[in-house]
């Protein structure tokens, strides 16, 4: 006989992950990413310079950070989002859940086959 | 089944009759800003792999004022993201107990919002100097 679990935990393990990761380092990322650098304020523009960046994401560190951070981000707003349409008086069902955690596997794939390119 | 109709009572706009419902909707809707993030940095790394030109290309439309105004709104809904995270941290997780004392929730709450300074202090040092 076999017991048929949840999944439900592996989403929510996901979702909890990334919402950590997204509340410790999330706003200074976008800070520095979208607004210190790109302006060049408190911070020279040339930090975000290719050379500089490519060797970030040749290093397993820089692309172990940068996976967690792009597909933990995204498993993370999938779960909420999923979990929300309720409340917007959408109702959700099988569709609306492999639309939500479907495209943040999609991305996630992407993520890595980009980090795979790049090299190490 | 009959043909009836029965009544059923429009939820359009529940969450605007009281405060806690409004917090509970904006701390909802950062989720899509979080999503909107990751993917402008997921463009970066595929832009990245794709090689330098490409790369540039992507660092040009950060520069541009329309991306550093948007930059502006995602960094204010990420940290209400932090904010709220740090809020209910202590509401999912079991009653810490510190010398056979109950910890209060709002430290759970502070000790959250002092990591992600420390953490963001750190994370803009390490940039500055590597």
């Amino acid at each position: 006989m076999t017991t048929k679990r949840s999944n439900a935990p592996i989403f929510w393990v996901l979702f909890g992950a990334g919402g950590a990761l997204a509340a410790l380092v999330g706003p200074i990322l976008v800070l520095v990413t979208g607004i210190i650098a790109p302006v060049g304020i408190w911070m020279p523009q040339s930090v975000l310079a290719y050379e500089r960046v490519l060797g970030f994401a040749q290093h397993w560190a820089g692309k172990a950070f940068l996976l967690a951070v792009v597909s933990l981000f995204l498993w993370h707003a999938a779960h909420r989002i999923f979990h929300s349409l309720h409340d917007v008086e959408i109702h959700a069902g099988a569709g609306t859940k492999l639309l939500c955690y479907g495209s943040a596997l999609f991305g996630t794939a992407i993520a890595a086959a980009a980090l795979i390119d790049i090299g190490f | 089944m009959t043909g009836r109709k029965a009544y059923v009572r429009s939820m359009t706009g529940w969450w605007w009759r009281n405060p806690f419902f409004v917090r509970y909707m904006l701390r909802e809707l950062t989720a899509p800003f979080v999503a909107v993030y990751a993917v402008i940095l997921l463009v970066g790394l595929a832009r990245l792999a794709q090689g330098e030109a490409a790369y540039n290309a992507w660092l040009a439309t950060l520069r541009h004022p329309a991306s550093i105004l948007f930059h502006w709104l995602l960094f204010i809904a990420i940290t209400y993201h932090a904010i709220t995270l740090w809020k209910v941290m202590p509401k999912t997780m079991a009653r810490l107990r510190l010398a056979g004392r109950a910890l209060p929730e709002f430290t759970v709450t502070l000790c959250g919002w002092l990591a992600t300074l420390t953490a963001s202090v750190a994370f803009y040092v390490l940039v500055l100097r590597s």
